[in-house]
């Protein structure tokens, strides 16, 4: 067994910088759309946005990150292409915050994850907080398997109506303080499945929501952002110009 | 067996009873039959003539059911398709569970949704819909289903108790989901026990059903094509390009080389992204500490090169009906393919090191394992049945983006085991770096990537080997340019069919190996 410590003291430290600083590796996220002034092209690139994540304001195009799927369909295949900001930091407040933490949990928190209708996708990305990489450990941030160890209730999908039952009563098993943070766009607006009878448009029709992160998935930086900004120890991404208001079209 | 003599063969044995036809664009064989005559022919294609079942497709016409059996695989006789129909009014068709095992999931998912009754079939009803969810008899999948309807919902009985086989002194039934672990997708388990041994298991799925076959109804292609790379995104590429596949077929769209090429490249990526992330569960279930870091590591790795190459860590928004939405530049394909090669090698010396670690072979080595038998008689697809001694692989049997101009080998291991299916990931992800390497070759400079098809009515199958196995969506285009029917038959819908049999008669410890060593994703099984 002792070429696995081996291996394991060869291979170095492999994990990112952020949050102390910034993450400037390719193909760590895929960034998001970013608004802005647009003359003649807007109404084109409004009507290729299939899940309405492109809102017209007075000849500018405004984004809702929230229903951005990542299809793609304002930057290819476009004469004039919507610029794409390849940043991470994008975890909002939700229009209902309820409870803060506190200082107890500053240093350590106990993320419960609850699949209510991902793709896979999403909970993939969370998976990977626990690689190398991104090795959420260092930051106090552990999953546990049950409620009732968990501060932070973590949920990718669009909620199910067979998974509404289990989530509801998996939010009730935990002791308060605790906090909600949606992921992904189908936690936040429902996505691609919003239109679906057997979907909620989003973990807020079901709970309330205290954090959300944008993202069609997030990538794992970003999700690690929402759980720091859950803790108090980043800020929420400010409303920059070109981004719609949070709640824009809810 | 080729074409004339199944039209012989069809011809003599069920004159009047049976009709043959054949597309030669598609490779499709159909025959048309009456119900009386469909159990035994559907039998004697996969026990005669050497087809494997593929899935049942039904659609529901203006006046008649049509239901669609769609077999593969028998060597050098391309599709063929079974069709059998009825008048709305007659719900009842008989059941072909006796011999061929496969449908036994499609005729309840049919029977749940349409509310079509398949006579002969021991087990319908709770399936999709869960009873303690929803009212009998919705048949949403029906064109007169109001989704906006209230009260379709019943409160879940808090004093429901599964239903106990075992019936031993201290027997009790270990109830697992939908949410348990760490970060896992909804699935519920119930494993009956005496108290070490799993002695029964029963799988219950769909708590994440979406009804992304309802949701297509009367979409626009591309807003289908959003939702077939979105319904299951771990192998979002594969799904899109099977979807993209079947629209092309239907409006007789010809992809340019270099999209073919491309599509071959990151499908090939995708597959060896995904075999790392399913390595990485597997080290994780046997709680090999560095393993996993070393193979998550490698996905990590692998989800970056796609993200640099595409702009998306899932390969996102690159798919097009008629090819890709974009051009890649050759060498950026060239820098991906470098870094997949360095990433093969460590996952090379990752399988030199598992291998002869004793600790971890003993808990993967005989566990779970699946016959060569049971994966034929619950056509099986992928990996899974492909370490049971199955040599499936659509890219082998019917070559789709030009494969069969691709040198490669379908790997096979005979033990079926966990093992085994581990050994299978590893080799098949050499053979999808081997793939890469000849499609960048292959890639011509300044070649359109795309030719927008120009949409026509029709219907077709598209099918492409993902990752996990074979899928096949068949797509049906109505005058309008609308999608009339939209089902998607997945590998892991067929894999978790037989994944309690694995289970069974294994120490509970060893639970979440076998299912690790599946690799099998609800979010596809429940679409």
């Amino acid at each position: 067994m002792s070429q696995w410590v081996i291996k394991g003291i060869r291979t170095g430290i492999k994990t990112t910088a952020y949050p102390r600083g910034t993450e400037n590796a390719a193909g760590v996220t895929p960034g998001l759309p970013l608004g802005g002034g647009f003359g003649a092209g807007a109404t084109a690139l409004v009507e290729r946005c299939l899940t309405h994540a492109l809102v017209p304001t007075d000849g500018e195009i405004a984004v809702d990150s929230r229903r951005c799927v990542h299809c793609y369909r304002c930057v290819r295949g476009v004469e004039h292409p919507l610029n794409w900001e390849p940043t991470y930091e994008w975890a909002g407040t939700a229009p209902r915050p309820t409870n803060e933490l506190g200082r107890p949990f500053q240093r350590s928190i106990h993320i419960l994850v609850v699949d209510a209708g991902d793709c896979g996708a999403c909970l993939n990305e969370v998976k990977q907080l626990n690689n190398p990489y991104y090795n959420m450990h260092r930051l106090g941030f552990f999953i546990t398997p049950t409620p009732r160890h968990a501060d932070v209730l973590l949920v990718v999908g669009p909620v199910t109506d067979q998974m509404r039952f289990a989530l509801k009563k998996v939010y009730e098993a935990m002791p308060t303080p605790k906090r909600v943070v949606a992921v992904g766009a189908c936690a936040l607006s429902g996505g691609v499945f919003a239109e679906s009878f057997v979907c909620a448009n989003g973990v807020a029709d079901v709970l309330p929501v205290d954090l959300e992160v944008p993202g069609n998935p997030p990538p794992p930086l970003a999700i690690l952002h929402g759980l720091l900004v859950a803790v108090g120890r980043k800020p929420p991404l400010a409303p920059a110009a070109g981004h719609a208001p949070p709640m824009a079209g809810r | 067996m080729n074409c004339t003599e199944l039209k012989e063969q069809i011809e003599r044995r069920w004159s009047g009873q049976a009709q043959y036809g054949f597309d030669a664009s598609m490779s499709t064989t159909e025959v048309s039959c009456s119900r009386t005559v469909l159990v035994e022919v559907c039998r004697r294609i996969v026990e005669e003539w050497g087809f494997s079942f593929a899935g049942l497709i039904v659609e529901e016409g203006a006046t008649e059911w049509r239901l669609r059996y769609v077999f593969y695989g028998a060597p050098g006789a391309g599709w063929m398709h079974v069709l059998a129909s009825a008048p709305l009014a007659e719900k009842v068709f008989p059941s072909v569970v006796e011999w061929i095992h496969g449908a036994d999931w499609h005729e309840r998912e049919a029977e749940d949704l349409y509310g079509v009754r398949f006579e002969g079939h021991p087990h319908l009803g709770d399936f999709v819909l869960h009873n303690d969810a929803w009212q009998e008899g919705l048949e949403p999948m029906r064109r007169g289903f109001d989704a906006q309807a209230a009260m379709r919902h019943r409160r879940p009985d808090a004093d429901w108790r599964p239903r106990r086989i075992v019936q031993e002194p201290g027997a009790f039934i270990m109830p697992i989901g939908p949410k348990f672990s760490g970060v896992t997708e909804s699935v519920h388990f119930l494993l009956e026990t005496v108290g070490e041994d799993v002695i029964r298991s029963s799988t219950r799925l769909f708590y994440k059903w979406r009804a992304v076959e309802k949701l297509a109804e009367g979409k626009r292609v591309e807003e289908v094509l959003l939702l077939a790379e979105r319904f299951a995104a771990t192998t979002a590429f594969a799904h899109g390009l099977a979807f993209s596949q079947a629209v092309e077929s239907i409006s007789g769209t010809q992809v340019p080389p270099r999209a073919r090429t491309l599509r071959v490249f990151l499908a090939e990526l995708e597959r060896l992204r995904q075999h790392a992330g399913a390595i990485q569960e597997i080290c994780e279930s046997t709680a090999l500490v560095v393993a996993t870091s070393q193979a998550g590591m490698l996905e990590e790795e692998l989800l970056r090169v796609s993200g640099e190459l595409t702009g998306h860590r899932y390969l996102f928004g690159l798919l097009a009906p008629g090819g890709l939405l974009c051009d890649l530049p050759t060498d950026a394909c060239r820098r991906a393919l470098g870094r997949s090669q360095d990433i093969l090698q460590r996952l090379n010396e990752l399988e030199r090191r598992l291998s002869i670690s004793s600790s971890f072979l003993d808990r993967i080595e005989e566990v779970g394992a699946i016959s060569a038998v049971t994966a034929k008689d619950y056509s099986l697809v992928g990996p899974v049945a492909r370490a049971s001694g199955l040599a499936r692989d659509l890219r082998r049997e019917q070559p789709y983006c030009g494969y069969d101009a691709f040198n490669f080998e379908v790997p096979t291991e005979q033990e079926g085991d966990g093992f085994a299916r581990l050994r299978m990931l590893f080799a098949e992800a050499r053979q999808s770096v081997r793939i890469m390497e000849q499609a960048t070759a292959s890639l011509k400079a300044g070649e359109e990537v795309c030719r927008a098809p120009a949409l026509r009515a029709g219907a077709a199958l598209g099918s492409v080997e993902a990752p996990r196995g074979a899928t096949f969506h068949w797509v049906r285009i109505d005058e309008g340019g609308r999608i009339a029917r939209y089902r998607v038959i997945t590998p892991s819908f067929a894999n978790w069919h037989s994944f309690h049999l694995a289970a069974e008669n294994f120490a509970f410890q060893d639970f979440p190996i076998i299912l690790s060593t599946f690799d099998l994703s609800v979010a596809e099984n429940d679409r």
